[in-house]
């Protein structure tokens, strides 16, 4: 049991650790991207350790929220006035939906620095800038403020432009700001609604715990809550506004689109239970069912569009749309199995979707490729990534005993639990989507791994230590334009610093759809004061 | 609502519980993660080995069932017990109320039946694949994949919960498309591993959708609820129907069926069966056995008194079995490929099995009878050893002849000759001749059809029994009989188009290339083990009657002591059988075969019946022009023009007003001077400067 104390100020450590490393490797000689690469490792293992202590603490001693009282409680709560003048408070602490989301955090940022083992131009810049990108995404997960929640979250916006912009591949520029302007949108949406939380609530507050006392004007809920959760929205990939992801994804360099997909969205959708859904359920409830259809409209329209792209990338990215797409169904099914079932497809979708950009940049790395007509056989050349890109593939089409299955069957199970018509309709669709995820994800991994191997005829041979060498961080430089042509034969199966990301990753996965039910009870306490408020 | 078995954990019962899904388990990851790579011998043995330990587990298992359980009904209701169970996650309703998916070993006459039967049968087709996979490169993936495949199919059968079932159901699913893909390097193989999982998908979505409808509304997943009478009330009385506009409890057993449906490849789901060849010929024997299609009918069966309250859906079963029955036996009679023919043959049986269940509701209307559902049962039960061998023996006609196809074989009696006798016995056994296992069960299921009044049902399956008797007799004739089979024969591409894809392909990849034609010990022993259940499985009937029949208590046990009333029936099925056989001896074992074989691919009808009635042609057309061309093309079209140009045209206006802006400062200064000599004017003019 860790004191209250001492975690609010190893919870501080969280951003502060990776913003202080982002510091320190500024220092570092320009030359030495070795050193700078190690470094970066060592504080993406030093805040993974760091967040799984509190994790653990946290899951022995969960603090139980009072019923009836419609507040969360938090763990390693601390609260200082930042600037009072404003009455903008420093105001930290976690419950089970943060906790989660920082231990997905903390994995996905050390995996995805692993999978950047490869990357050669510019190194320095490369990981002080994912580690920017890290520490804004704790702040955020960690803050209770709704001030310090919006700084904590402007702040990634910038390190994503940079990284994708220079490090991406293909139409880089244009995808860079593609995102940053739509998610800049979002966050004029998001500005206007914490703005009007913190005039209309009367006290001039900006404290979630205190917001969420106060009882809103219901036609200022009205316009807040839509504005509010469209921005979330937004950056949760909600359709039809999700197209800045896939250009995003598919342009960005193999951390930058695990991270964006796996903990940066997930931020989206945090912020529409945590703020949008939490502090005005009145305007939520009337709201629910346009944001439902969307929902739906997404999983099947994702499903849909992945069917059709031959790209990995932009497959994978159409399929987050789809999942995603659940993530805000189980949030509109407005009860406990509902929503646990969206926080729970929050984590299963951010562990899956990372393995898998994380499998199809180690593929690229050596294939030169990612259009899915182009690559074939490499289950007999590079066995331990196609092994594991299968099985990232079924966690994804919702294998059992896998996280996806145990997300996924609390948000359909929520949704028929309303026992509201629009809502089950709109479940019942969902379910069926299943079948379309099966069949993208088995053309894609059919279509890549089986069949017979290729050998190149008169293609580029690829020393296979060039293979190795480009990997993962740099896309793009060699593929665009040219024929991709490659030699089975020549391909090398991961090392070390690819299989551990992979393996860590794909453990996850196995470990949350085994065993989901502790974290379910967790997470039913955690959300019991949103219900109460919802319910009110 | 919790489980109403008696729990027998923690005791020998429980421990041999978790011993029979541990040690397949165990198998999958020693060999998947370590042996596997380092010695293909290493790990078949292991795997067998693993497999023979499971095996007498399950012996000792169904031992202490015998005693603690059977001998002592009165204190075991349903002659049931939980070995073990433990909750996996608990959802909760709006109501207040909260139903649990867990894990759990039911223990009771037809998951322990079933049990026997899967690791019996798995183990011998491990046996066999030492032999079989010898010489294949591959095996190494071949083993933990099998293991994987028997964990999978044991931890449905022993399901007390619906969420386990649909668990492992997947799991069983994923198995079968790694083994029927099993070789990746073959593009029909990837087609038809693809083709399998997608199509058993897309049944179980449905199958979802029913899971979680029934469960919401009755509150709970076990089966000892949803079977309850309350269960079905509460279903029926659901306010749902008001608003969905049919009876709930219909709609809800419809969409479980549908999982049943797809798995157990009824029409016109059964298109991924056949194909499914494509897999090592120990996978097929597992499949059409005990492991994965028996699922649907086991489900079926297992929900058996919560169908039977639903009378629809128990007609819908019964119409699809009778029909997927006489379909397959149909297009059986006119294949060219020796798996295919099983395969068909499987479907055949399995649409008797299925019909059976659905036979359980007397036509005149009343309480649903145990006796149909005990002849189901007991048909898995016989079938499962007769067609294992059948598949088994096929792989070593396979083997022999490198080819899979029925016009390179013949005149094998004398080359294979424990093959040829092992392959009497299971023709034998599925056309239902006395005193074979299959006709046994055959006549049972006869019989309750008869009993329950669903004559039409009752002469089409009547008729499928003689149709099983030609086509196996042709079979039997053309393989082993006839001009002799001459080794290293080239053949021509002149085959049909059924057989062709399965037929170029090379299953000369199908095992050991080296090898003459002859039977590898490992390989024949399991078809001779076979052999003896495939003889005598017939008479377990009296165990079946006695503790199957009284299964579920909820259903009125008017079953009459069954094979009794209808003196007439076996005489009628033996003459049809003997004289289907009869025919197929003047067709096919006298004449010659050439002639015969050549007479087939005519045009017509009989061209029609070969190309299995073009229904995989028509999914081609719905998926290729339907699926694709008309939904998923045009809604990627509209996703790539309309919703991100939407964000192109806005930031084009955005730009089109900053260019206008940008003309205004042009850097000139004239121009500046001009404007604000404009602006000077204005102000004069309107801004009160009083000029």
């Amino acid at each position: 049991m860790i004191e209250n104390g001492v975690g609010a100020c190893l919870l501080s450590w969280t951003w502060f650790l990776p913003l202080l490393a982002a510091g320190v490797m500024m220092l570092f000689p320009a030359g030495n991207s070795r050193g700078v690469k190690r470094f970066s490792l060592g504080a993406s293992v030093a805040n993974l350790v760091l967040v799984l202590v509190l994790a653990t603490s946290f899951f022995m001693h969960p603090p139980v929220p009072e019923p009836g009282s419609g507040v969360s409680a938090l763990a390693f709560a601390a609260d200082f006035a930042w600037f009072p003048a404003l009455n903008i408070h420093y105001h930290i602490g976690v419950d089970a939906i943060s906790m989660s989301m920082m231990v997905l955090a903390a994995v996905i940022v050390l995996c995805g620095t692993m999978a950047s083992w490869g990357v050669e131009n510019r190194v320095k810049e490369f990981f002080i800038l994912l580690q920017i990108l890290a520490a804004g995404v704790f702040g955020s997960f960690i803050a209770f403020d709704l001030f310090a929640f919006f700084v904590f979250n402007e702040l990634t916006l910038i390190p994503t432009y940079l990284l994708i912009g220079m490090f991406g591949s293909g139409r880089k520029e244009f995808a860079a700001m593609k995102l940053n302007l739509m998610l800049m949108g979002g966050s004029a949406l998001i500005l206007l609604g914490i703005l009007g939380l913190y005039f209309e609530s009367g006290i001039r507050s900006f404290d979630i715990t205190e917001l969420a006392r106060i009882h809103f004007d219901k036609g200022f809920q009205m316009w807040a809550f839509p504005a509010l959760f469209l921005g979330f929205g937004i950056l949760g990939n909600m359709f039809p506004f999700h197209i800045w992801s896939p250009d995003g994804h598919a342009s960005a360099p193999t951390a930058i689109s695990m991270f964006l997909a796996g903990v940066h969205m997930k931020l989206g959708s945090y912020g529409c239970l945590r703020i949008a859904m939490y502090l005005l359920p009145e305007g939520c409830r009337p709201w629910m069912d346009v944001f439902l259809i969307l929902a739906v409209g997404g999983v099947v329209w994702g499903a849909f569009v992945a069917l059709k792209q031959k790209d990995l990338k932009y497959m994978n990215a159409y399929s987050s749309v789809s999942h995603c797409g659940l993530v805000f169904l189980g949030l509109a099914a407005l009860n406990v199995t509902g929503l646990r079932g969206a926080v729970m497809q929050m984590l299963a979708h951010g562990f899956i979707t990372a393995a898998v950009f994380c499998l199809i940049g180690m593929i690229y790395s050596r294939t030169h490729t990612r259009r899915i007509p182009e690559m074939s056989g490499l289950m007999a050349s590079i066995p331990f990534l196609s092994v594991c890109f299968v099985m990232a593939g079924f966690a994804g089409l919702g294998l059992p005993g896998m996280a996806g299955f145990a997300a996924e069957l609390n948000v359909f199970v929520g949704g028929f639990a309303t026992g509201r018509p629009l809502v089950v309709f709109a479940s019942g669709i969902a379910v069926l989507s299943i079948i379309l995820t099966a069949i993208y994800i088995l053309r894609a991994a059919n279509g890549i791994l089986h069949g017979p191997s290729r050998s190149s005829g008169g293609g580029i041979a690829l020393d296979a230590h060039a293979a190795i060498g480009s990997a993962a961080g740099q896309d793009g430089h060699a593929g665009h334009g040219e024929s991709s042509a490659f030699d089975s034969a020549t391909l090398v199966d991961a090392n070390w610093m690819e299989r551990l990301p992979v393996l860590l990753l794909l453990g996850c996965i196995i470990g949350l759809g085994l065993f989901p039910g502790r974290i379910a009870g967790l997470l039913d306490q955690a959300l019991q004061p949103i219900l109460e408020n919802l319910n009110r | 609502m919790g489980n109403l078995q008696v729990s027998l954990a923690g005791g020998a019962t429980g421990h041999l519980a978790c011993g029979i899904l541990a040690l397949p388990f165990l198998s999958f990851l020693i060999n998947g993660l370590w042996l596997g790579r380092k010695s293909r011998t290493a790990s078949g043995l292991a795997a067998t080995f693993l497999m023979g330990a499971t095996l007498v587990l399950a012996v000792l298992l169904a031992w202490q069932y015998w005693t603690l359980v059977l001998g002592n009904p009165a204190s075991f209701p349903g002659r049931t017990a939980l070995a073990w169970e433990h909750t996996w996650m608990t959802f909760p309703l709006e109501s207040g109320g909260a139903f649990s998916a867990s894990f759990g070993f039911l223990l009771d006459p037809i998951s322990v039946m079933m049990v026997l039967v899967i690791t019996f049968i798995s183990f011998l087709v491990n046996v066999y694949s030492i032999g079989y996979m010898h010489d294949d490169k591959s095996a190494g993936r071949f083993f933990p994949t099998l293991s994987l495949f028997s964990f999978s199919m044991l931890g449905l059968v022993v399901a007390a919960n619906l969420a386990q079932t649909f668990f492992f159901w997947e799991l069983v699913g994923v198995s079968s498309y790694l083994l029927i893909g099993f070789w990746y390097h073959k593009p029909s193989a990837v087609a038809a591993s693809k083709k399998a999982f997608i199509v058993t998908r897309f049944a179980d979505a449905f199958f979802l959708v029913g899971v979680i409808l029934v469960a919401v509304q009755v509150g709970s997943l076990d089966f000892s609820a949803l079977n309850a009478p309350a269960a079905a009330e509460s279903l029926r009385n659901s306010p749902w129907a008001a608003w969905f506009g049919v009876n709930i409890l219909t709609l809800g057993t419809l969409l479980i069926y549908m999982g049943a449906w797809g798995k157990s490849a009824m029409f016109p789901f059964h298109v991924w069966l056949p194909d499914a060849m494509e897999g090592p010929t120990p996978v097929s024997s597992l499949i059409h056995s005990a492991t994965m299609v028996v699922a649907g009918i086991y489900l079926t069966a297992r929900l058996f008194p919560l169908f039977a309250a639903a009378e629809y859906t128990l007609r819908i079963v019964e119409v699809t079995g009778v029909f997927t029955a006489l379909f397959a036996a149909i297009i059986a009679c006119r294949q060219t490929d020796l798996k295919r023919i099983l395969a068909y043959s499987t479907l055949s049986q399995l649409g008797y099995m299925m019909f059976s269940l659905g036979a359980g509701l007397p036509a005149a209307g009343g309480a649903p009878d145990s006796a149909a559902f005990t002849a189901s049962m007991f048909h898995i039960f016989t079938h499962a050893f007769f067609k294992c061998m059948l598949f088994l023996s096929a792989g070593v006609i396979i083997h022999a002849v490198h080819s899979n196809d029925i016009r390179d074989t013949g005149g094998l009696r004398r080359i294979l000759p424990r093959t040829y006798w092992a392959t009497l016995v299971g023709c034998l056994a599925l056309a239902g001749v006395f005193p074979f296992a299959g006709f046994f069960s055959k006549e049972e299921i006869l019989h309750a059809a008869w009993e329950n009044g669903h004559y039409i049902a009752f002469f089409a399956a009547l008729a499928t029994g003689a149709l099983t008797a030609f086509y196996m007799s042709r079979y039997f004739f053309l393989v082993f009989h006839g001009p002799r089979f001459s080794a290293g024969r080239s053949h021509q591409d002149s085959h049909a188009p059924a057989s062709a894809s399965a037929h170029s392909d090379g299953h000369a990849a199908d095992g050991a290339a080296g090898q003459s034609a002859k039977e590898m010990p490992s390989m024949v022993w399991p078809i001779l083990i076979l052999a003896v259940p495939s003889v005598i499985a017939g008479f377990a009937k009296n165990f079946f009657i006695a503790h199957v029949l009284p299964m579920y208590a909820v259903i009125a046990e008017n079953g009459s002591e069954a094979g009794s009333g209808l003196p007439w029936l076996s005489p009628l099925a033996t003459v049809l059988a003997v004289s289907s056989i009869a025919l197929g001896w003047a067709w096919y074992g006298r004449k010659g075969r050439k002639s015969i074989l050549g007479a087939e691919q005519e045009t017509g009808l009989a061209k029609i019946v070969a190309n299995k009635f073009y229904i995989d042609e028509g999914y081609r057309f719905l998926v290729r022009n339907v699926g694709n061309r008309l939904v998923a093309a045009p809604i990627t079209w509209f996703e790539r023009t309309v919703v991100n140009g939407a964000f192109d045209a806005v930031t084009a206006v955005i730009r089109g007003a900053a260019w206008v802006q940008s003309m205004v400062q042009s850097g000139q200064v004239q121009a500046y001077i001009g404007i604000a000599l404009v602006g000077l004017l204005i102000l004069a003019r309107w801004g009160g400067l009083g000029l």
